[in-house]
């Protein structure tokens, strides 16, 4: 098990490098000038030339890379160019806001899509089915950037019982286990839940119905067991692919939603990627990248984990 | 609550289920009714007079002294914290602002040479720390943005004020409450220049360990407002500056929180909400809601255009005089203006009617699609031989206001009078790099248009380096590349004129010649909306892209 889990951290490595090579090519590659937002529009060539030997953009592109990466390794993800404060002074509580959001969404997303999807399992080709599936099918192809105005029109302009925007009275951001922030949780966390809970929904409903055509169970029911026994042996070899399915949700919701954050002013990191992304400031864009790329591979292998922990067989594979 | 009803509707197991449905959620929607009952700015003393403020940044704009994010950086944390020697009145709606003593009481420039500039300093003044705004100040400061061998020199302050300090060759004190500044060359508008430097607390930078990120958390400047609290990307909370040099503008509000809101649609349902009293520019569709639930929409004209700047390179259809009356005189700006809401004002120039430096052109540009028809013609075009151009426009950007169907709504009627409109359609920021380059630039090449909103606080920005030949990028803003002998004769004169009145009347003549040539396509000035709460009292609008808040207030 252990040797398993370093050969997986091992190839992390290699794909968090090609993560970073990919995101600095993209940025460099887009068109506009990373100091054209810092830089005033008269600014002389000469200025320009200071300016920009300051801030490092002097240097050819694999330079500046390198010099990146080797910052980055020490713990060092350079200054905004936009506020010259430290990146990772950003990133840091920009991550938590994301944490905070995506639970809220686990919380509420997981349970309801599993619950839906095992109903329309067990219930395969009936009219409950069909709801279950028109709903979750609803869920995953509704754009949620638009349900969150919605949300936002019905609940906060129109019945005034849930703030608009924000993540605590006044547009605190220092969160707190209680109503007054609470209330600022309920519509960004339910609009990024539909399409988690869609997707598993129909993952789980796919599972089951595939788990319980197989013979183990219409050997359980000949043996006598009760619905409720049989339930947990479908469930319990369900499980490894929703599990699957649900980290790789968790790791979407943890990347945070530059949509959802944006028209919730949610200030977590798809609102910092929003504003990094106008500003083309680059020290917060890549290092926001990279911290989440680490996540997607740190979930992963989580995942991975857990996987062998319910199905052995994976391992042996 | 909850227990009672189910102990006593606990009889039967349907009538059970139903009782308990429904008043299970009637209990909860009256604990919700409370909850949202209550206050939303709870977490302030009750007693303070808050104001609350959407803006349109997605950061808090730097908070050192020069202030990034453009016009809105400086409105809401460069002339709320800071002064500058020479300030804006900012107290009327009713005229185009003007400039006013600030942190110097007078400003004169010597007679003989025309570059020595000397600033006397008001007495008294304090910074937010609490030591004194002397001589040495000012030239400290000058030093944070010019020397870059001083101690205290800021690189991303220096950016940002470059665009102001350029005409300085050098500066001296002469005593404690006066300073000398000498321009490179004989400049009148360098008072506009001035206006844009911000004076932070040496003291306080001292204190700090001459630490400029230690600065920015804890800033000191002289302004109006005091830093209290920044949360980077989310808010700024500033207090009242009690001891503020001017009484009239010491603020009626004791805690200003500014929150960053990029998303239009936010700051709509901020706003409608209760969770802002003041927003800045709500989008068009969203005014009539605003009205209707009884916010107040305040709007002016202020030194804003929306043009195609139009390349004067060898192959632009543009460079024939016709061509580009007709196109002026082929857009509908009314309809426009009501598509748009109303938000708009047709445009007769660069500057809008009444303008100081309007001046008397002779071509009235309105819509007069038959004529823009005969130009057309005249110079061999017309619907069945359309005249093909370019036209570089952005997706959205500041000052923009709503590039895209206002493009389309512009290329139907230059296409009814014989054109053949190609848009070429960038981000914004890519769109401003194109603008930077040049129509002269190889990859402007074919580009005949660039459709980039312009601003005309400064003669300079405005009028002269947008108009005079020897001002194409970098040098200036003459995209094109525009040559008019004329008007490079009354530029030269404009920069020397230092009574503001002789400057205004040339400037005036400057743009009438702009407007008689059809230098560029001009089609609408912005009204710059803003949305307030139907309680928020004492703001004045005034015809600027910065504003000021200490007489703003909300009336509890």
């Amino acid at each position: 098990m252990i040797l398993y889990v370093i050969r997986r951290l091992l190839l992390a490595i290699p794909i968090a490098i090609g993560v970073t090579i990919v995101c600095f090519s993209l940025i460099h590659l887009a068109p506009g000038d990373p100091l054209s937002t810092v830089l005033p529009d008269n600014a002389t060539p000469e200025v320009v030339e200071e300016i920009r030997a300051a801030y490092g953009f002097d240097k050819p592109l694999p330079v500046q890379y390198l010099v990146w990466l080797g910052n980055v390794v020490s713990g060092d993800f350079g200054l905004s160019i936009q506020s010259r404060r430290p990146v990772l002074g950003d990133i840091v509580p920009a991550v938590q806001n994301t944490m905070i959001l995506a639970f809220a969404a686990v919380l509420i997303g997981f349970p309801f899509g599993t619950i839906l999807g095992a109903i329309a399992g067990y219930s395969q080709g009936s009219l409950t089915d069909k709801v279950v599936t028109a709903i979750s099918i609803t869920g995953v192809s509704v754009p949620h950037y638009w349900l969150g105005m919605v949300l936002v029109v019905i609940f906060a302009v129109n019945m005034g019982a849930l703030p608009a925007m924000g993540m605590g009275p006044g547009g605190q951001s220092d969160f707190a286990l209680n109503w007054a922030h609470l209330r600022h949780l309920l519509l960004p966390a339910i609009t990024l839940s539909v399409i988690p809970a869609g997707i598993i929904a129909r993952s789980v409903r796919a599972t089951i119905a595939d788990v319980r055509k197989k013979d183990f169970v219409s050997t359980l029911r000949a043996k006598g067991l009760s619905p409720a026994w049989v339930f947990l042996h479908v469930a319990k070899n369900a499980a490894p692919v929703v599990l699957a399915v649900c980290g790789l949700q968790f790791a979407q919701l943890l990347g945070g939603s530059i949509l959802v954050e944006t028209v919730f002013s949610w200030p977590g990191t798809g609102f910092l990627m929003n504003s990094a992304i106008f500003t083309r400031d680059l020290p917060v864009l890549q290092g926001t990248i990279l911290v989440l790329s680490l996540f997607f591979v740190v979930i992963n292998l989580l995942v991975d984990v857990l996987q062998t922990v319910f199905d052995p067989r994976i391992r042996r594979g | 609550m909850t227990k009672f009803v189910f102990d006593r509707s606990a009889r039967h197991g349907i009538g059970r289920a139903v009782a308990l449905t429904r008043r299970t959620l009637m209990a909860g929607v009256a604990t919700f009714a409370i909850a949202a009952s209550l206050p939303l700015s709870s977490a302030w003393a009750q007693d303070e007079k808050v104001l609350r403020v959407g803006m349109t940044v997605a950061d808090v704009p730097l908070t050192t002294g020069q202030a990034n994010q453009g016009g809105e950086g400086t409105r809401f944390i460069g002339l709320t914290l800071y002064d500058a020697l020479i300030n804006w009145d900012l107290s009327k709606s009713e005229e185009p602002s003007v400039l006013r003593p600030g942190l110097a009481t007078e400003w004169s420039v010597d007679d003989d040479t025309q570059t020595v500039w000397t600033f006397k300093l008001r007495e008294g003044v304090t910074f937010h720390d609490g030591s004194d705004f002397t001589a040495d100040a000012v030239i400290w400061n000058l030093e944070k943005l010019l020397n870059k061998e001083s101690p205290q020199y800021d690189a991303s302050q220096a950016a940002q004020a470059s665009q102001w300090f350029g005409a300085i060759a050098s500066y001296e004190k002469i005593d404690d409450m006066t300073v000398a500044i000498t321009t490179k060359e004989p400049d009148a508008t360098f008072p506009y220049q001035i206006a844009g430097i911000m004076y932070s607390s040496p003291a306080q930078w001292e204190k700090l360990g001459g630490d400029w990120g230690k600065f920015a958390v804890e800033p000191s400047g002289t302004g109006p407002f005091m830093l209290d609290r920044l949360v980077p990307r989310e808010r700024a909370e500033l207090v009242k500056n009690p001891n503020y040099w001017d009484p009239a503008r010491v603020p009626a509000s004791d805690r200003l929180i500014l929150m960053c809101m990029p998303d239009a649609s936010t700051r709509v349902a901020a706003l409608l909400s209760g969770q802002v009293d003041f927003i800045e520019a709500p989008s068009p569709d969203a005014v009539p809601r605003l009205k209707s639930s009884g916010m107040q929409i305040v709007t002016n004209v202020y030194p804003h255009i929306w043009p195609y700047q139009l390349s004067y390179q060898p192959d632009s259809p543009f460079l024939d005089l016709k061509v580009r009356k007709a196109a002026n005189l082929a857009i509908d700006r009314e309809g426009l203006s009501q598509f748009l809401g109303g938000l708009a004002v047709p445009a007769k120039g660069q500057v809008t009617e009444g303008h100081p430096w309007f001046g008397n052109p002779t071509f009235e540009i309105t819509y007069d699609p038959e004529q823009a028809l005969s130009l057309m013609q005249e110079a061999g075009y017309g619907p069945d031989n359309p005249l093909h151009v370019k036209l570089l426009i952005s997706t959205s950007g500041s000052g923009q206001m709503q590039p895209l169907p206002m493009n389309e709504f512009i290329s139907e009627n230059l296409t009814a009078v014989g054109f053949d409109v190609e848009f070429e359609v960038f981000e914004w920021e890519a769109l401003r790099a194109r603008r930077r380059a040049g129509a002269m630039a190889p990859e402007n090449e074919g580009a005949d248009g660039l459709n980039n909103s312009w601003a005309f606080w400064d003669p300079n920005i405005g009028i002269l380096q947008a108009a005079a030949s020897d001002m194409t990028p970098p040098a200036g803003f003459n995209w094109g590349g525009y040559s008019n002998p004329e008007i490079d004769v009354l530029a030269k004169q404009a920069k020397v004129a230092f009574d503001p009145a002789e400057q205004n009347k040339l400037l005036g003549e400057i743009h009438s010649k702009m407007v008689d040539d059809a230098m560029w396509i001009w089609v609408v000035h912005d009204l710059n909306p803003r949305a307030l709460g139907p309680n928020v009292k004492g703001f004045v609008q005034a015809q600027n892209w910065y504003q000021d808040l200490t007489p703003v207030y909300v009336d509890n």
